[in-house]
């Protein structure tokens, strides 16, 4: 299966450029597609999560629109063909 | 020759070099824009300077990079240089102290991280192994934050023997003798007017700690509230602040070429974070605390700002060069031993270190 991942460019220099990566993760959750992101990008891998696993305070993430906090988190279910957005949160300066 | 002053500030790092000993310097910067640099290291012990940086990614979380080419091109590894053991079910949130150890154990360097955390590289900072003595010890769960999060701020390597000690808001101050295997809290006569027991073994907010250049033994301790010497290596601790406007303030440093001689930036109080009557003054000794000298030539009046705890530096000239950065942004420069200071730079970020070496 894959997942399209969408990126925002402050983040693409660590995906290669891209800000839109095709990712196939084994485990079809927001957890496994970081593993399988973390396999191809580990730097990339490392701005979402941190090492104990927990996605950082400011990074939000969405799966097809919906914020994952809402939902299961890193167990949030990523089907095949569906949109994982990253974007910050409004926080900063 | 020349002499490099690195500015860790809330948005980003600048290089100010000098090429006739101190007296003028070139500001080059922003690296890193829009990352915090809490901690950055100058390793001039290999064949070409080593830059590092304790850094904040925005959103995006702390590492440590390192530059070999004075700020052109960083690199971090994949892996991230600090990065807590999965059996702690910790992470980390901030570097707060980069150190090389001395010129003899190249490729040695520590950090000191938040949470209460020590770390120690052997191949010059590009990764790090969690110094388990210290993470392990029965006091670290009741070490709790202080205002800027609960951080292992202060490392001291001693400069020919494996004692390390190492300082913490809060927690204190903490010693070993065997390179980081075992710990013991050197907090007596430290006081802590924010607990019950105003002078417990540990959990004081020890702001910053530095070592005197003719005994190693001789340390001197900025408190939150308390200025303090030990000559025994924290066996006891006594008060020098007579002398000083206030006791409160976060840096204190040492030269490390005159036995004696430190200085310190008071601030009025902890509910009060300026300099006393507005007028940023250092304050040095030439005796080992006994008597204080207040220095403000090149210094502003009528300033509302405060000095951070890594805001302030020495360099290993003779004179000894001091180095103070403020929370608006400017960097003073002294190559007198804070006779008169030149401005470096204004209207930076705040300014949370600076560091200077001369170069090789």
């Amino acid at each position: 299966m894959t997942v399209e991942v969408l990126l925002p460019g402050v983040l693409a220099d660590l995906a290669g450029g891209s800000r839109r990566l095709e990712v196939d993760p084994a485990d079809p959750t927001l957890a496994g597609l970081l593993d399988a992101l973390a396999a191809r990008h580990p730097v990339l891998e490392r701005r979402i999560r941190d090492e104990a696993g927990a996605l950082r305070r400011f990074v939000n993430v969405y799966v097809d629109g919906d914020d994952v906090r809402f939902a299961a988190g890193l167990g949030t279910a990523v089907p095949a063909g569906a949109v994982v957005q990253v974007l910050p949160s409004v926080a900063g300066g | 020759m020349a002499d490099l002053l690195a500015i860790g500030t809330r948005k980003g790092l600048w290089l100010a070099r000098s090429d006739d000993d101190r007296r003028s310097w070139t500001l080059d910067g922003p690296h890193l824009l829009a990352q915090e640099v809490a901690a950055v290291g100058l390793d001039v012990r290999g064949s070409a300077p080593r830059l590092l940086a304790g850094v904040q990614y925005g959103h995006w979380g702390p590492t440590v990079t390192w530059s070999d080419d004075l700020g052109a091109t960083w690199s971090e590894t994949d892996e991230g240089a600090i990065r807590f053991p999965a059996d702690t079910g910790a992470a980390l949130a901030r570097v707060w102290q980069l150190r090389p150890d001395a010129a003899g154990r190249s490729g040695l360097v520590w950090a000191g991280c938040e949470p209460h955390s020590l770390w120690r590289s052997e191949d010059g900072g590009r990764s790090f192994t969690l110094v388990r003595g210290l993470w392990d010890h029965p006091h670290r769960p009741s070490w709790a934050p202080g205002g800027g999060g609960g951080a292992v701020h202060t490392v001291l390597p001693h400069p020919t023997g494996e004692r390390l000690v190492v300082a913490m808001s809060t927690g204190g101050v903490y010693l070993s003798e065997d390179g980081g295997g075992s710990w013991q809290p050197r907090n007596k006569g430290i006081g802590a007017v924010f607990l019950p027991d105003p002078a417990p073994e540990y959990g004081q907010c020890v702001h910053k700690v530095a070592v005197d250049a003719g005994d190693p033994d001789r340390l001197y301790a900025q408190n939150h509230f308390g200025v303090y010497r030990t000559d025994d290596a924290g066996g006891a601790w006594t008060s020098i602040a007579d002398g000083l406007p206030a006791d409160f303030g976060f840096p204190v440093v040492a030269s490390p070429t005159t036995p004696g001689t430190a200085w310190v930036v008071p601030l009025v109080a902890d509910a009060q974070r300026v300099p006393p009557d507005g007028r940023l003054r250092v304050h040095r000794t030439r005796d080992a605390g006994a008597t204080w000298t207040e220095l403000g030539a090149g210094l502003p009046d009528a300033t509302w700002t405060a000095v951070l705890r890594d805001a302030v530096c020495v360099d290993e000239a003779d004179p000894t060069g001091v180095y103070v950065g403020t929370r608006d942004g400017c960097v003073y420069a002294s190559a007198d031993e804070g006779e008169s200071f030149t401005l470096v730079a204004d209207h930076l970020p705040d300014v949370l270190c600076v560091r200077a070496a001369r170069l090789p």
